[in-house]
């Protein structure tokens, strides 16, 4: 064992402060990087919302227009209403088919391992643009799911270029990659007690009912979990409709994400395209905070608290 | 019926359920991969993965170059000269970070952690638009060493590795810590003899994920790889796809199985810690 020089000096407040916190020397790296990367941005982005900022004229004016103009423009309402579509049709369906799959997968079952990775396959590679263009071959009005379609004497629909159609394709995209919610959940699923199950059999309590009254309630905490993701990741959906449908058919999957993009990296205007992510970012934290106030009404985190 | 027909029956119906669901999960990615063997006039007629006349057609033509100045295995090649560095610097840098806030206390340590804690809440889209402005200002837009992509990975950027190590670091005793210490270790040798060990598994997640999402970001290159022959694979997939409009699909799905092969085999390979990494990233239920 090594030797300690014991000091006989009393230690300067300095060195003494140092040896209490020189654990903040780990984390200076992510502080920097924190401060830089992100509270830089975030901040300069706010800024940069009240401003006309044009990437290569720079800024002339400063004030409220850009607010204006997202709030007085019938596009980008329009738009916005899209967004609110496309989570509103893609979280549900997602996190009902990750729990259906996963309860079922939570019974004794032979190849548990397989199916779960078989279902976990998509969440994996769905982000990629591979996947994106396998989507356009698959909804493409000669595309695979007409030709089933037709094979079975039905007429097929152009998935891709009907507006009633177009954002639920979208939305089906993220839908199918519900392998990592469905993992989650698997999860905790796992670890909900069989003696309560076992005690509701005895009390005459159907599947169903146990379901409702004993799975959902212990397992909110990562119903809460899944929810407040799925919804952040897809208020921001880009890559989904601008590599399958470039915002159409008529402006039916412009997402917000899609508007802003164009505004700020093919119009540079970089002062409207910041304020237009402050009304999505300013949505998405609105809905998080409901999300999270509501907690003490519905999220059950046992006796831990 | 009786009891045991009764659990039979609802076994088989899961069984059929699993199995139904599965079948349309991975379809499409199996008929994809026989796609790629058959001719363009077969494609979107059979609508089986299997054909009675494969052709290697579509690969021949994957091969060619788009623009004169890249092909699919350049784009590749692009993509995991970034990739691999990225991910490398995450786990270090995450792991840092995960160390410091995991173990020591210090002033002002809550604030920080409820900062850390708010960027996993940031929502991206708020953030390209400042972000590109500022590696404009850097001067490095359309980098030859694709540097708006890297180097942020130094400074522990994507939290969430961060806050799944520190989940995970919570489980290990801190004891072990203290054993060390009393041994004579100091507090970075503690982190590499002692820590790092025992907290591999959830490295290797993070390598792992930040290994697939970087190889399947589109948002990133797109805005900061401007140079033809610098593009990585998912701006030459899409690339390769726009160029035909309607009718060489065999040629642009081979080109897009192609570019997820390198994901498929890691994911393959590492299946385990996938399914654990999303369980052990998450809040404990």
């Amino acid at each position: 064992m090594a030797a300690k020089t014991i000091d006989t000096n009393q230690p300067s407040k300095f060195s003494k402060f140092m040896r209490r916190n020189y654990g903040f020397l780990f984390i200076i790296v992510w502080l920097f990087g924190f401060l830089v990367f992100r509270m830089y941005p975030f901040l300069s982005s706010l800024y940069y919302s009240f401003t006309d900022f044009h990437l290569f004229k720079g800024i002339s004016e400063y004030g409220l227009m850009n607010y204006k103009e997202i709030f007085a423009s019938d596009k980008i309402m329009s738009s916005l209403g899209i967004t609110f579509s496309y989570a509103f049709i893609t979280v549900p369906l997602k996190l009902a088919f990750a729990l259906f799959i996963a309860y079922i997968l939570n019974y004794k079952i032979k190849g548990v391992s397989i199916f779960r990775t078989a279902y976990y396959i998509p969440s994996i590679l769905g982000g990629s643009v591979a996947i994106a263009v396998l989507w356009k071959a698959l909804f493409r009005d000669e595309g695979l799911i007409n030709a089933v379609i037709r094979a079975f004497g039905g007429e097929g629909i152009n998935w891709l270029a009907e507006p009633d159609y177009a954002l639920f394709i979208i939305s089906l995209l993220r839908v199918w990659q519900f392998g990592s919610a469905m993992v989650l959940f698997l999860a905790a699923l796992k670890g909900v007690s069989q003696d309560l199950y076992e005690a509701a059999t005895i009390d005459g309590a159907s599947k169903a009912t146990q379901f409702f009254k004993i799975t959902v309630p212990l397992i909110t905490p990562v119903v809460f979990y899944n929810l407040v993701t799925q919804l952040c990741q897809a208020f921001q959906e880009f890559n989904g409709p601008y590599i399958i449908t470039q915002g159409g058919p008529r402006g039916a999957t412009t997402l917000l994400s899609l508007l802003i993009y164009n505004r700020a990296f093919q119009d540079y205007e970089m002062g409207m395209a910041s304020a237009m992510a402050w009304v999505l970012f300013v949505i998405v934290m609105v809905l998080s905070l409901i999300a999270f106030v509501s907690q003490k009404y519905w999220v059950y985190y046992g006796d831990e608290k | 019926m009786n009891y045991t027909q009764k659990q039979k029956l609802g076994t088989v119906i899961k069984y059929i359920i699993l199995i139904a669901v599965g079948f349309i999960m991975v379809y499409p990615l199996i008929w994809m991969v026989g796609a790629t063997f058959k001719t363009n006039n077969e494609i979107f007629s059979n609508l089986t993965p299997f054909t009675a006349h494969p052709t290697l057609d579509g690969y021949k033509n994957a091969m060619n170059d788009y623009g004169g100045s890249i092909n699919i295995f350049k784009a590749m090649f692009n993509t995991y000269s970034y990739v691999l560095p990225k991910v490398i610097f995450t786990v270090i840098s995450a792991t840092l970070t995960a160390y410091g806030f995991g173990r020591f206390n210090f002033v002002g340590r809550n604030v920080l952690f409820a900062a850390l804690m708010a960027t996993l809440f940031l929502p991206q889209v708020v953030m390209n638009v400042p972000q590109f402005i500022l590696y404009n200002n850097f001067g490095w837009v359309d980098s030859e060493i694709y540097l708006p992509l890297i180097i942020p990975s130094l400074f522990a950027f994507d939290t969430y590795f961060v806050f799944m190590l520190i989940q995970f670091l919570r489980g290990i005793p801190r004891e072990l810590d203290e054993a060390a210490t009393i041994d004579g270790c100091n507090s970075i040798q503690t982190l590499i003899k002692v820590i790092c060990p025992m907290l591999k598994p959830a490295m290797v997640s993070c390598a792992l994920f930040q290994f697939m999402w970087s190889s399947n970001d589109y948002m990133g290159p797109l805005l900061y790889v401007k140079t033809p022959s610098n593009y990585p694979a998912a701006i030459f997939v899409r690339l390769s796809m726009d160029a035909d409009t309607g009718f060489d699909w065999n040629r642009v799905l081979a080109v897009s199985l192609i570019s997820i092969i390198p994901s498929l085999v890691v994911f393959f390979c590492a299946q385990k810690q996938f399914i654990e990494g999303i369980s052990a990233g998450s809040v404990k239920g």
